[in-house]
Parts: C-alpha cells; structure tokens; sequence
C-alpha cells in the first residue's frame, strides 16, 4: 500500500511494453535493425511496401506474431483478474479453472471434425467458427467447475482445485482423442495447441483476437467496482447493491470471451493469468480496476518477453512458449498454494 | 419505519421463519435474540432484501422491497454482517470506500472521502487508513465493517428513513469494545435510523435494547420493552434456567443462570 499514485503506474507500464514491442520486434531468427523497422513502419502507414524479403517477414510475420502475442498476454492475464476476483482466491486462472483447456477442446472439435460435420456452411462463417467452438468449450467447462466448487455462495477451494484437474483431464483427453482420429497435418498443430504457438500469427487471426482484447477489457472495466464489492462476499456485495447472479454470469462469460478467442488461435498457455495479477497485488493494491488495466499491461509485456525468449533460446528454431510460462508459473503457484493452505489451517474466526 | 407482515421463508420443505408480523419504528434500539437455529439471521437477510420469502411483505416507509431498485435500496439500508473473510490484501481505506459504492458512479466525490473519514473518526480508527485489513486484529475488523456500513448510509435520503441492520456485531469484540460498540450503535438511534441488532448475549440485550424481540423456531415468542424479561421467558425460549437480579444502583437487572 505504498503511496505512488495509479497514474505513475500506469505510464511506467505502458513505457515498458512500448519498449517490450519494440525490442521483441527486432529479436528473432532473423534480427532486425532499429531503423530498419522505423522505416518498414513508415512504408506500411504510407501504404507503399518495398519488395524485400526482410520487410515482408516483418510485416506479414514478425509485426503480427508480435501483436498478437501482446494481446493474448493482456487477454490471459485480464482473464486470470476476473477468475480470482470472482472464485475471491487467488490461486486460481483460466487455465486451472477449465476456460483454457475446454476452449482448447472446443477448437480442436471444430478442427478435426468441421469437414464432416458443416461442411459449406462452415467454411461461410470463415475464421469466426474456430473462436466460437473455443467459447462453448471454455464456457462450459468454467461453468462446470464454478458449479462443483461453489457451494451456498462459498467457494470450497480443495473442491475447486480437484474440480479443475477433473474437468481439465477431461478436457486435455478429449483434445487427446480429435488429435488421435484426425489426418496428419490436422494432428500436428492439435499437439502444439496443447503448448501454446505463436508461430500461426497473421493479420486475421491478429484482427479477431484484437477485437475480443479490447471489448472484452472495456466491458471488465465495467464491473471493477461490483467486484470489489464481491471480495467482502456474495451477501456483503448485495448489501451494497450488486446483483450478484448477474455479476457472476457475465464476468463468466467475459473470462470465456477473452480467454477462448486467444487460445482458438494460440493454443493454452497457462500461469500467465495467474501471476500478472500476483505481481500487481505486490506492487499496489487488489483495486479491481487496478488489476485490470494493470493486467493488461504488465501481461502483454510478460507473455511478450516470454515469447522473445521461446525465439531466441533455440533459434532459428523455437522453444514452444507454453513450456516457458509454465517454468515461470509453476512455482508461483505453488508458493501460493502452500501459504493458502497454511491460512487454511489456522481456521476459525480469527484467521 | 419498518413493517413485516406474514413473512415466511422456507429453504427446501424446511420452514425457517414461520409466519412473523413485527414493526420497527425509528428511534429505538431493537435487539433481536433466540437460540441457534432459530431463525434470526434468515430472518434478518428477509427483511433487509437479501432472501426472498416464500410469502408475505416486507416495506420500508410504506413501499414495498420490490419497488426499490438495489441499488436504491443500498442508498438507504446497511447491513454489517458477521465478519466477512478476505483473501486479498485490501487497505482499510478501500474497504470503508466501499460503503460509498452505492452513491457514486465512477470515481468517489470530495464528499464520499470526506464522510470516509468521518465513520473512521468515529469508530477511532483513523489511524489505520492505510493498513491492510488481514493483519487487523478481530476487534479492529469489526471497527472497520461497522465503519463501512455507516459510511453507507451517512446522509439522510431526500426521501424516508434510514435502516441499519447488525448481525451479531459483538461477537469477536472484547468486553471492552463490546461495551463501546453498543454504546455508540445506542447513539444512532437519535439520528432517526432504523436500528435492528442481532445479539447472543442477553445481558448485554438486557442493558441495551430499548426493545427486545424473543425468538424460537421461527416465530417471535415474545417482543417488548426490556421489562418483559423474566426467568420463565428465558426458560421457555433457551431451554436453561435463569433469574434477574436487580442492580443496586438502580441500572437494568442481570441475568444469572443457574
């Protein structure tokens, strides 16, 4: 609770995911000089892009990898803000509560069976049905799993934890399944779904996840306050004049929104959800509409870093970035684990 | 003014509040007390808007709860429950903030902070502003939710009264504050508030309350001025013997159980 005002916050975070773009765009397997890329921007806002190889790979490869890579960051962590904030536990995120792998499970359906199944008509919906199969899929499974573990208005954490590792194995098999019946190359980007890539980046895929990013935060923004409220308890917050039934439903299906579109097109990466508004508690305060625009800051910045080190690790080959975030998270987690645990024991009024 | 007619809850087939028809008029420190189990604290979320009945009507200033939006509902009406538990770091600041959420739409106004620090003032907890509610001790979180709930409903509506609810605000205070506590929630009463307590302690009922509401098995037993108390009522009510003896100095009498 230290004294350096939001504002202060605000600008220092956006400095540094400018400065995170900046420099993610230039690393890779093949680098980039500073102005170089100064001048490729300068073409594409003119409108008239030269025909180099190196600015092509930076305009229809590296710039799209590098945005949509920020976005799914900001989606992720803003995902991981409303999960805690709603299950009021901070050890939970999208990827423990279902959002990720039922999303996942939901795409890979869609993936392998969309031929057999809709045919023409899918492919009239284009690149909408893949983010819409990822939204039934997620919202289910964080439906089920806020189901099982909240019970009259309190939510049962050892309850939660064995909920999500059930409908996570669920999940996980079924994509386990599309991938084991379907044809060669379908399999292949199955498997990698379950990593997380951004090695898919386009402007399309860039566009849609952009689109969900923005509203999806917008909306959250919305409800900052209501979920404050909630912290105190379902009652206390409709003493203070929140809905509460309909709070839950909607910061729900805000969480599927944000976090099923990104992983439609990136695959599950875990643990970025959870940290991003660790770190941010840390620093100033669990304000909800701290967390949020924090979270979406700091989360682009991370999972951008993240994604720079999957690049530059084993190039030119990479690193799947799941596995990055996961050694990072992983910890995280369990260090909060063992402290709610011990918060636990002590038990009573007093705790 | 409060009025109750024919209230009813059941949860499953099970009935919890069983037909109760009561006023509470502004004024007066009504103290609520029963057995667990007996159905108060349903009865206090039925009548403060949390639970629906199954039947009867519950109105405040004569319209009935489901003419009030929530949120106006919230303009008028505060609840301190028993001590809600946090997960998250939260400073006291913020959470007596959040009393004024009703009232303001984005950002808190001058006079939202300034009526902030007054309840903190109040409560003599204006020193602990900045600090984190976990590392509170008990008797300092029930400062701070009672500090909350009267920053809710700090100034009178343009229109009707004011309702505050207590449930079993005492109950992690020691004898000390309890005693303060009482003493400033008897305070309010002049300020025109609808004042309802939930208390487990009779003698502290017994001091307090300028009317108190004997209930069993969901329905009011008995309900009056602090005279009504006898040794038979007690008996009949918590199944546990019991006389008054009177205080020589000529306060209210104590219960002794025997």
């Amino acid at each position: 609770m230290k004294k350096i005002p939001f504002h202060s916050y605000y600008t220092a975070l956006g400095l540094l995911l400018l400065l995170s773009l900046i420099v993610a765009a230039r690393v890779g397997a093949v680098p980039i000089a500073y102005d170089r890329i100064l001048l490729f921007l300068r073409h594409a806002f003119s409108g008239k892009t030269g025909p180099s190889i190196e600015e092509r790979l930076f305009l229809e490869i590296r710039l799209p990898r590098v945005l949509l890579c920020a976005l799914t960051g900001a989606s992720l962590s803003v995902g991981g803000a409303l999960m805690q904030a709603l299950f009021r536990n901070p050890i939970v995120e999208p990827g423990l509560v279902g959002t990720s792998s039922g999303a996942a499970l939901g795409a890979a359906f869609v993936f392998v069976m969309g031929k057999d199944l809709g045919g023409a008509r899918l492919d009239a919906l284009g690149p909408f049905v893949l983010p819409l199969a990822a939204f039934a899929g997620g919202g289910l499974a964080t439906l089920l799993v806020y189901r099982l573990s909240n019970v009259y208005g309190k939510v049962n954490v050892n309850t939660l934890l064995l909920a999500g590792i059930a409908v996570n194995a669920l999940a996980a098999g079924g994509t386990g399944f599309f991938s084991y019946i379907a044809r060669d190359p379908q399999a292949r980007s199955i498997v990698f779904w379950n990593l997380g890539t951004l090695s898919g980046a386009d402007w399309t895929s860039t566009g849609i996840v952009a689109f969900s990013t923005f509203t999806g935060i917008g909306l959250s923004l919305r409800y900052s306050r209501a979920l404050n409220a909630l912290l105190l308890g379902e009652t206390e917050a409709g003493y203070l004049g929140v809905d509460t039934r309909r709070l839950k439903t909607r910061i729900l299906l805000l969480n599927t929104f944000l976090v099923a579109v990104a992983t439609s097109v990136v695959g599950v990466i875990s643990f970025v959800g959870l940290i991003v508004p660790h770190i941010l508690r840390l620093l100033k305060s669990s304000d909800n509409r701290w967390l949020i625009i924090g979270s979406a800051l700091l989360g682009a910045i991370l999972l951008n870093v993240a994604d720079m080190l999957a690049r530059v690790i084993v190039a030119p080959s990479e690193f799947p970035i799941g596995v990055i975030t996961a050694f990072a998270g992983a910890p995280v987690f369990l260090f909060l684990l063992t402290r709610a645990g011990r918060r636990q024991q002590k038990g009573g009024f007093y705790a | 003014m409060l009025n109750i007619g024919n209230l009813v809850c059941r949860i499953g087939d099970k009935t919890i509040v069983d037909g109760i028809s009561i006023s509470f008029a502004a004024g007066l420190l009504h103290v609520i007390v029963g057995p667990n189990g007996s159905g108060k604290s349903t009865f206090l979320k039925a009548f403060s808007g949390e639970w629906t009945p199954a039947s009867g009507h519950v109105t405040y200033d004569g319209a009935g709860l489901d003419r009030y939006e929530r949120i106006g509902l919230a303009r008028r009406r505060a609840v301190m429950t028993q001590l809600p538990e946090l997960h998250f770091p939260l400073s006291v600041d913020e959470i007596v903030m959040m009393g004024r959420y009703p009232h303001f739409s984005f950002r808190p106004t001058a006079n939202d902070k300034a009526i902030c620090e007054e309840a903190k003032r109040l409560l003599s907890i204006d020193g602990l502003g900045d600090r984190d509610y976990l590392t509170l001790s008990g008797g300092e979180r029930q400062r701070v939710q009672f500090a909350r709930a009267l920053a809710q409903i700090w100034e009178a509506p343009s229109e009707g009264g004011r309702y505050l609810f207590l449930d079993e605000p005492v109950s992690s205070l020691d004898i000390h504050y309890q005693h303060q506590f009482l003493h400033l929630a008897r305070s309010l009463v002049k300020e025109k508030i609808v004042l309802i307590a939930v208390l487990h302690d009779l003698n502290l009922a017994l001091q307090y309350a300028d009317r108190i509401v004997f209930m069993r098995q969901g329905r009011v037993v008995a309900e009056g001025t602090p005279d009504i108390v006898t040794g038979g009522l007690i008996r009949e009510v918590f199944d546990i013997e019991a006389r008054l003896l009177d205080d020589p100095e000529g306060g209210r009498p104590v219960i002794v159980f025997t």
